[in-house]
């Protein structure tokens, strides 16, 4: 298994990461060798096998839908990079 | 004998008894952290003045004769997984440094009703993916036992302080190991519990299908007593199990006779330390002293286990991890042309090499053309490491292997070679993949004094089991009770 660089950009992408050119390289050998590791999944018969997504959870638990207080606006922001008002501001999305 | 050498219930029965106050342990602890931590480096910050006043408080409550707690007044410190309101918290990343968490984690709201003072937040690989605590942004943790080596990881910072005698006892989590390695790398005795015991509301997610908080501590009875305030059921977390917690040290002493135990001979393998394979067949054979029956075992996926969770966690962790984009905590490239080069800059400088490793392979593992091939078969061959547990305990009452392959390593061994790093999980991580309980309990040295950790294996919720035959074992022999030469 070869990873291309195309393919290594096409993940970062995927992941919003803008790698340097340096991290891209040693990324396509890195991930190469774990997948060439990982590979030894393939040698198992799977068939009618049911995926563990939770390992002990039978089902998932609910709790009654009645409203609780949540983080006041001013809480919330207080770790914001930037804000306006009760808003938490971002660079222009459209351009 | 001082102060800091007493277990947090030697110390507990001091403060009970009167003979000593909760702020004198909590000072005895910051003169300790403040003679060590230059050398050891488990703290990535310290909170005097809230630890103080926690102490304050608890000797008040010990003054009126009502305790919160059969712990109230013992120190002790939290991995910096654990959000602490108003107390910095960074998960050992750049990408969280300044940020102030707007509430606490439920253990930590636990941990304070009892009365527990918290000395600070410890040091741990960014994101908890690690093995050594070499992938801090903040630089390693040296172990207390021989200072040029790793304490484990990735909650090498709670062991390292517990093992150093700068607190009584710590909070970590384990997500493929990151409990039970340390605590055998620093001679402690830890316990990841079962899936679901203990709730994950308000503790930094890496795994959530895997990830379980759990205690560090000098002695079994310590661990049992640490366990026991912070295991219920929490309705803010929906994998948190609606079962009730049996009182952890009432059996505590009943001893192994009658119990069978596994020994599964896909758990000493070719390449482990000769010293570490010896000593752990030691302690195998001393149950056999103390009447319980030996059963060989097979757990015939074990080879499969490191596969599978170098897929499943890395593809949790990319998913876990898009909420780091600099919008609403955290670093943010203020240089960034648009909001997609923010993004893109943010995550690129925040976060360190290990934690963009497992981002792009998880990312990898979930994509379009590879998700069936890869994530999906994963979770199949979970499916079957599970099995093999489900049917090993139909045999048995609980499994017995090491911990680790080798004593601690040398810091900077590894670092560079991912995949002889990810080998150090390769007995710890099965555990993890099953949802099961395992503990980690020191069963002696190499002759170079380094520590070796035998790992019990258990049934669902059966951690008061596993506390018991960890303490048949140690109360034969001094090895919890010897102290790092620092």
């Amino acid at each position: 298994m070869k990873l291309t660089i195309e393919q290594v950009r096409h993940v970062a992408s995927l992941a919003r990461l803008s790698l340097t050119p340096e991290e891209e390289q040693r990324y396509a050998t890195q991930l190469d060798a774990v997948l060439d590791a990982v590979a030894q999944l393939q040698e198992l018969d799977v068939s009618g096998v049911e995926p563990t997504s939770h390992a002990t959870l039978a089902s998932s638990l609910l709790r009654e839908d009645v409203t609780r207080p949540s983080l006041p606006p001013e809480k919330g922001l207080a770790n914001a990079p930037a804000k306006m008002g009760t808003s938490f501001a971002v660079p222009k999305i459209i351009e | 004998m001082e102060l800091t050498d007493l277990s947090m219930l030697e110390l507990a029965a001091k403060l009970a008894a009167g003979e000593v106050s909760s702020v004198e342990a909590t000072r005895a602890c910051l003169a300790r952290v403040a003679q060590v931590d230059g050398k050891v480096k488990a703290f990535l910050r310290l909170d005097e003045k809230g630890a103080l006043a926690a102490a304050e408080a608890s000797d008040a409550r010990r003054k009126a004769g009502s305790p919160a707690s059969p712990l109230d007044g013992v120190p002790i410190g939290l991995k910096d997984i654990f959000l602490t309101e108003g107390l910095e918290t960074t998960c050992g990343s750049r990408i969280l440094q300044g940020f102030i968490p707007p509430y606490d984690s439920t253990v930590v709201s636990l941990l304070k009703q009892a009365g527990l003072p918290i000395v600070g937040k410890l040091n741990m690989d960014e994101f908890a993916m690690g093995s050594s605590n070499e992938g801090s942004a903040y630089g390693p943790t040296h172990n207390p036992w021989a200072l040029d080596r790793t304490p484990g990881g990735s909650s090498g910072g709670s062991a390292a302080a517990v093992a150093a005698r700068e607190v009584f006892g710590a909070l970590g989590t384990d997500t493929g190991g990151s409990i039970r390695q340390p605590a055998a790398f620093t001679n402690l005795v830890g316990i990841k519990p079962t899936y679901g015991r203990i709730s994950r509301y308000g503790v930094i997610a890496y795994a959530s299908s895997l990830d379980q908080v759990g205690p560090m501590a000098r002695t079994v009875a310590d661990t049992a007593a640490l366990l026991q305030l912070i295991a219920r059921h929490d309705p803010l977390d929906s994998t948190s199990a609606p079962v009730e917690a049996p009182d952890y040290r009432e059996d505590l002493e009943g001893g192994v006779r009658g119990l069978k135990l596994g020994v599964p001979r896909e758990y000493f393998i070719e390449g482990m330390d000769p010293e570490v394979e010896a000593t752990v067949r030691e302690a195998v054979k001393a149950y056999e002293r103390l009447g319980a029956t030996l059963v060989d075992v097979s757990l015939p996926h074990t080879k499969y286990a490191l596969a599978t969770y170098y897929l499943l966690a890395p593809a949790e962790a990319s998913s876990n991890l898009a909420r780091y984009d600099g919008v609403r905590y955290g670093l943010r490239a203020k240089d960034a042309k648009g909001l997609r080069e923010m993004y893109g800059l943010s995550r690129d400088r925040g976060f360190g090499s290990e934690v963009k490793r497992r981002i792009m392979l998880g990312t990898y593992a979930l994509s379009a053309g590879y998700y069936d091939a890869y994530y999906v078969r994963a979770q199949k061959v979970r499916t079957l490491i599970r099995q093999d547990f489900t049917k090993a305990f139909e045999q048995v009452d609980a499994i017995l292997s090491p911990i680790s392959p080798v004593p601690a390593f040398k810091l900077g061994e590894k670092a560079n070679d991912p995949l002889s790093m990810y080998l150090m999980d390769v007995f710890t991580l099965p555990c993890n993949l099953a949802g099961l309980p395992g503990l980690s309990l020191p069963c002696g040295f190499t002759k170079s004094n380094l520590p070796i950790g035998l790992q019990i294996l258990g049934k669902p919720f059966d951690e008061a089991r596993l506390l018991r035959i960890a303490r048949a074992f140690e109360r034969e022999n001094d090895f919890s009770r010897r102290l790092a030469p620092l």
